[in-house]
């Protein structure tokens, strides 16, 4: 298949990820759609490396990745917390970040 | 063949990324979204990229979403019933995705480089294999992999402290204090010997006689 096709899935995954975040109250599914979006960078990236021959897009895609993992564990982290405190899980209503 | 597995792992990827933004429960968008992820991999795969295809099923499909399946397990079904955000917001955002499609779509496939029409470059016979991959991100791309392993710990730090239990188990339970440190487990616990169920060795290890 050619490069483009890759780059159009990528795209649409990329809208459909943007969709649910202005969507979403909800703050783990906003988490994923965020991860929709990654992917589909990523997608990107290692479609432009196929495109070049050469390997440097698959490593801008393993960093990707990495800071993927890294902000997937404080969201999750941060939620955790919030619920803890016995507040409402809804981005709609967590306005205040003092205290 | 391989235009076969592209349509088929695209729809597949696509499809579950619908299923992420419109499933309301949490929980089956995290299925969804591990599906997105596994047929990912297979586009992976058809750009010749194993070791990114592999990691991403084992990392994200893996770890990643075992994480998620754990927190939408602690946080539980109440969260679940949250629709869509009211107002504005929901009115404004389908014009703004197509908007955000259409330029996507215009900056790549429009941007004049011939050889998004063609499949690529020719490759060498190790283009994505773990060898290359290793190669060049201990060579060209040392720094950012450092970069990422420090971030990483930052994260881990970070995680630690977000969702340390600053107070005991529940509404009686007192917060950990000196005394609960003090009631330290006796001597030689964790040990090789303590494991083995040689509880002389322990005691003679430690000097105390039990």
């Amino acid at each position: 298949m050619n490069i483009g096709w890759y780059l159009t899935v990528s795209a649409i995954i990329f809208a459909i990820g943007a969709a649910g975040i202005l969507t979403k109250r909800n703050p783990l599914v906003i988490l994923l759609c965020l991860e929709l979006m990654l992917n589909a960078a990523n997608l990107s990236l290692i479609s432009f490396s196929r495109m070049w021959g050469n390997g440097d897009g698959q490593i801008f895609a393993i960093i990707v990745m990495v800071v993927a993992a890294c902000e997937v564990v404080i969201g999750l982290g941060l939620i955790v917390a919030i619920h803890r405190r016995g507040l409402r899980v809804d981005a709609d209503e967590l306005r205040e970040l003092a205290g | 063949m391989s235009a076969v597995v592209f349509f088929i792992a695209s729809l597949g990827a696509i499809a579950g990324a619908i299923g992420v933004v419109m499933l309301r429960n949490p929980f089956y968008g995290v299925l969804a979204l591990v599906g997105h992820l596994l047929c990912l991999a297979a586009l992976f795969l058809l750009l010749n990229a194993e070791f990114l295809a592999a990691s991403q099923v084992i990392i994200y499909a893996g770890a990643v979403m075992v994480l998620y399946v754990f927190v939408v397990a602690y946080i539980g079904g109440e969260s679940a019933s949250l629709g869509a955000s009211p107002g504005l917001l929901r009115i404004a955002t389908p014009p703004i995705v197509v908007l955000l499609l259409v330029e996507l779509l215009i900056t790549t496939l429009g941007s004049g480089l011939k050889a998004i029409g063609t499949h690529g470059a020719k490759i060498p016979a190790d283009y994505g294999s773990p060898a290359q991959i290793g190669e060049l991100l201990l060579t060209t791309y040392l720094f950012p992999f450092e970069i990422a392993s420090i971030l990483l710990l930052v994260a881990a730090v970070g995680a630690v402290g977000l969702a340390r239990r600053k107070a005991g188990f529940g509404p009686d339970d007192k917060p950990f204090d000196a005394a609960t440190l003090a009631a330290a487990p006796p001597k030689g616990s964790g040990t090789m010997a303590e494991g083995a169920g040689d509880r002389a060795i322990v005691g003679a290890i430690t000097g105390d006689g039990r």
